[in-house]
């Protein structure tokens, strides 16, 4: 057993973990921060990408079944669990798929969410090319993807619009007119050109 | 049936989604997430062999590993695991073999489950099924299919003497619904004789199943990533002798399905063999290698089609003969898939002679059974590339031969030649639709532009003109067709003393956001708000009954029960919104939620006034039950049938081979909408599944039965890099049996894209002499294609 010092969510544990333990199980079966979830056994679907700490404190997303718990001693870790603000106020990329109904089964959209939010904190303004590129490792199989790259497309700007602060922000304009603090979703549907009306 | 003007403004609107919420923060229960006192972990030993004897098997070092409770083998439990049922007896001789959830004495194909350990963590049990100790004494494989049914082939059940499941037919003739498709073919001007390969896909839904059994008394609850949380309880039952009054499923939020989850698996039955041997709760949740090679299989068909025209280009019959390959065993439904193709073969077409012949065949592999769209993709795809070779033959454009045999708008209901009543529909104005939005002639002119210059990269352009039938089914076709179950479908209204209202829906939702449209028909229907209503599914013992979701069903069946559910409960009000209003229920109507008397705008009684009077029951009409709460099953009369068009122009690098799809447009029509955004998505992922059959997945066996493409490295989902961005469009011919109008979304996309790709990367090479290449349209595969077509 090993000791690991693991902040999760801007939480601290303590733990002795076997040194064979991936994160993403020792998120999950230790922690609880179920989450974050397993979608394969070849680090090839991306379900379980969460963000960590380098050396410097710098958050990169990372696939936690490619990390053993003990490489993330001393690291600082977000899971989709932690991306919300402290008030459950949604980041712009969670409100963002809401919106763009860039999910239908939900089980890659941690993952997906998590490698989004990674993508533009690198690109903070990328072009379509650049997102379906940048989302290669994290694999859906509901969505086509179309609405998630709509998604992210949205997302960047909301967060070049409220200065580049991929914290979460003051009401968005995805939100709309509906847009009520305590959920942090729109309880109204907001008309959108980009998304197909009714046939006439 | 009359389709009604919705009175609120839910319905067609994009209302976002409200099962995102719990999604997109990660805070919902999957099975996996579900962790109970006690619980065990199991670990399954499986088969490395396709095809092997089991001379021995000994668990006990597993027992001798730390941490473990329990192991066992097939042996242990012969003779209480029963057997996996199959719901879908196509014909009344079909070979049926028993299928236990271990295997006993032989395993039929790699990956198949031959031990069990139950141990403290998942760690521990991974650890000690390495300790299992099994000899195998290797058996004949059998994989290919036409050696399979050949004289003195090896048998995959030795005791059962054929390799031949079954052979089920139709034929016009002899059903009275059309001519004779043997005479046709011998008096045609022109005969295409083409053989088109399904190959082997994998639903490959992206949450592993799980499964929790929890035995508490005598009542065992089963937490299960399915499709079929009813149909599950059911069998159960059944298969394990437990009374169904003491078993309960629930399926909580599950990761997509496909029609990978449309099963019951060895796995749920051995967690519950185990939590009942062990008299704890247990959870087995399989690794993505696991599944690939254990949970089912989809398509691996080989088609054979003889096609009559005249030289005009008029159909004058098809000929159909399949090889479905069934895998080792046969699966809940697997039988019959190729059947649900069957009725589907002549398409959007006035075709009037067809005959239908499908074998399935047993081979050393996984099994096979639902996957996206179920016997009709195969059957779209086969018909779709087969007018184009009809259109070439002719030299005629391939949208003027499908014109040219379509059926007109004004024929609808129209009866096929398999006897279906195509219920309404307009291909010609979705044909046309799409052609604008695709640039048709545009695109026709580049292509000829570039065969001219010879340009290293060719433009092809694909065309699909798809329909398929949605809303499985009226129960009284299921029985004909031998199937197992009725084809129903239920909802439950209940009224809360607030005004709040819960909907049970007997649909079990696994990413098609039944909560949100379900709450918008309610909306509607009852004058009350999106928000104020709960739609409470998955779970037998809020939702007793339902026959779950599959085959585009969940609308177009549970869709109208919910409707009529919310009638019941409008009618229910109606007589105590009267007495309240001190006037005759015959003098009432019911518009925006409230119940007022014709003709006087003021004044009026909401349901949720009705709610609360029937709650306290204090001054209610003499004779009135107290309640408002209304259950309706309904069950269809028809099935619907959505239709489209979709083009596909691709850009295929002749020098190697690279396919790129440059432009996709779909034009679909499934009736009445509730949701756009829904519909939408479901397109999107829909095409995305067809195209990767056209260009990317293939499930690959190696000679000795070995799954080639056991992971995800080397079963090739498209990531986001590898799909276009699509045009989607609606025509709307409302489904006339539907009282909101709507027919089904859920597998049109995948049912239309595969040929219209096919159709554009074989168009693009047509000029080389290429007429075919095998699915996937790997880069390999079309630049061979070119080198073969050019020699």
């Amino acid at each position: 057993m090993t000791r690991v010092s693991i902040k999760v969510d801007g939480v601290e544990y303590e733990d002795d973990v076997e040194p064979r333990t991936l994160l993403v199980h020792h998120l999950r079966e230790r922690l609880g921060k179920v989450g974050t979830v397993v979608g394969c056994d070849t680090s090839n679907c991306g379900a379980c990408t969460v963000l960590m700490s380098d050396a410097d404190g710098h958050q990169q997303g990372v696939k936690s079944c490619a990390v053993l718990a003990v490489q993330a001693d001393d690291r600082e870790i977000t899971t989709i669990e932690g991306l919300s603000g402290p008030d459950n106020t949604l980041h712009p990329v969670q409100r963002a798929f809401h919106e763009a109904h860039g999910l239908q089964c939900g089980f890659c959209t941690p993952g997906m969410i998590m490698a989004a939010v990674d993508l533009l904190e690198e690109n903070s303004d990328p072009s379509e090319q650049e997102i379906r590129e940048g989302l290669e490792g994290n694999l859906c199989r509901c969505t086509g993807y179309q609405n998630i790259v709509r998604a992210v497309r949205a997302a960047s700007e909301e967060i070049r619009r409220s200065g580049g602060d991929a914290e979460p922000a003051a009401p968005s304009p995805l939100a709309g007119e509906g847009h009520t603090p305590d959920s942090g979703l729109p309880r109204q549907s907001v008309p959108d050109e980009t998304i197909p009306q009714p046939v006439p | 049936m009359t389709i009604t003007e919705s009175p609120g403004t839910e319905i067609g609107s994009p209302r976002r989604r409200k099962e995102d919420a719990r999604l997109i923060t990660g805070r919902t229960t999957w099975t996996e997430n579900v962790t109970l006192p006690g619980m065990l972990h199991l670990a399954i030993l499986r088969s490395p062999m396709a095809h092997a004897r089991i001379t021995s098997i000994d668990v006990s070092p597993a027992l001798e590993t730390k941490g473990v409770v329990a192991a066992f083998s097939g042996r242990d439990v012969a003779d209480v695991q029963g057997s996996l049922p199959c719901a879908w007896p196509v014909t009344e001789d079909m070979v049926h073999p028993d299928r236990p959830p271990i295997a006993v004495d032989e395993v039929r194909f790699m990956g198949e489950a031959v031990a069990v350990v139950a141990a403290r963590s998942r760690a521990a049990a991974l650890d000690a099924i390495a300790a299992i100790e099994v000899d195998y004494e290797a058996l004949p494989v059998v994989l290919d299919m036409e050696q399979a049914i050949a004289e003195g082939a090896d048998l995959v059940h030795a005791d059962k003497g054929t390799n031949k499941g079954y052979t089920w037919v139709f034929d016009s003739a002899e059903a009275g619904t059309g001519g004779d498709a043997g005479a046709a073919i011998d008096d045609a001007e022109v005969v295409i004789r083409r053989r088109y390969v399904q190959q082997r896909l994998i639903p490959a839904f992206m949450e592993p199943r799980s499964v929790v059994v929890d035995p508490t008394g005598d009542v065992y609850t089963m937490w299960s990533a399915t499709q079929i949380p009813h149909i599950l309880r059911f069998l159960l039952a059944v298969v394990t002798g437990t009374p169904e009054h003491k078993v309960r499923v629930i399926a909580p939020d599950v990761g997509g399905g496909f029609g990978g989850k449309l099963q019951v698996t060895p796995e749920e039955l051995i967690a519950f063999i185990a939590a009942k041997r062990l008299g704890k709760p247990v959870k087995y949740t399989e690794s993505r290698s696991e599944s690939l090679v254990s949970a089912h299989h989809g398509r691996d068909v080989i088609q054979d089609l003889e096609l009559a025209a005249r030289r005009d280009g008029t159909v004058t019959g098809l000929r159909v003969k399949l090889l479905a390959n069934m895998g080792a065993y046969m699966g809940l439904v697997g039988p019959g898939v190729p059947i649900l193709g069957a009725f589907m073969y002549n398409a959007i077409y006035k075709f009037p002679a067809y005959r239908f012949e499908c074998s399935g065949i047993f081979t050393n592999t996984t099994i096979t059974d639902a996957y996206r769209g179920a016997g009709r993709p195969e059957a779209t795809y086969a018909i779709e590339r087969i007018m184009d070779e009809l259109a070439v033959e002719l030299g005629l454009d391939p949208l003027e031969v499908r014109e040219r045999n379509w059926i007109n708008a004004d024929e609808f209901p129209f009866t096929t030649v398999c006897g279906l009543a195509y219920d309404s529909g307009d291909y010609a104005k979705a044909t046309d639709r799409a052609k604008e939005l695709f640039g048709y002639d545009e695109l026709r002119q580049e292509q000829q532009a570039r065969r001219d210059t010879g340009d290293s990269v060719q433009l092809g352009i694909g065309i699909s003109t798809y329909t398929e039938m949605c809303g499985l089914a009226p129960s009284r076709v299921l029985g004909a067709l031998r199937y197992g179950a009725g084809g129903w479908e239920t909802a439950s209204v209940r009224m809360l003393p607030t005004g709040r209202v819960e909907v049970v829906t007997g649909t079990s939702p696994h990413g098609q956001g039944h909560e949100t449209a379900w709450s918008q028909i309610v909306a509607d229907q009852l004058g009350v708000g999106f928000d104020d209503i709960e739609v409470l599914h998955g779970d037998t013992r809020t939702s007793y009954k339902g026959l779950d979701t599959y085959g585009s069903r969940s609308l177009a069946v549970g869709g109208v029960a919910l409707y009529n559910a919310c009638q019941k409960v409008i009618d229910k009000a109606k007589p105590i919104a009267a007495h309240m209003l001190e006037c005759d229920p015959a003098d009432l109507e019911f518009t925006g939620g409230q119940f007022r008397v014709r003709g006087n705008p003021d004044g009026g009684r909401t349901l949720a006034d009705c709610a609360l009077a029937v709650f306290a029951a204090h001054d209610l009409p003499d004779g009135i039950e107290p309640t408002l709460d209304a259950d309706a099953v309904y069950d269809p009369v028809n099935f619907s049938f959505p239709h489209g068009t979709h083009l596909c122009a691709t850009e295929v690098d002749t020098e190697t081979g690279r396919v790129t799809i440059r432009k996709y447009v779909a034009v679909d029509d499934i009736g009445k909408v509730i949701n756009p955004l829904i519909v939408e998505g479901q397109v999107h992922g829909g095409i995305a599944q067809g195209i990767a059959q056209a260009l990317f997945e293939e499930a690959v066996y190696d000679a000795d039965g070995n799954l080639m493409t056991g992971t995800f490295v080397d079963y090739t989902l498209p990531t986001a890099a590898d799909l276009p961005t699509l045009v989607t469009d609606r025509t709307e011919s409302p489904a006339p049996d539907h009282p909101l109008g709507t027919k089904g979304v859920g597998e049109a996309g995948t049912i239309a894209s595969t040929p219209a790709v096919v159709n554009a990367i074989v168009d693009a090479l047509r000029p080389m002499g290429v007429n075919d290449i095998a699915m996937p349209c790997t880069p390999e595969r079309v630049w061979r294609a070119i080198q073969g077509g050019a020699a």
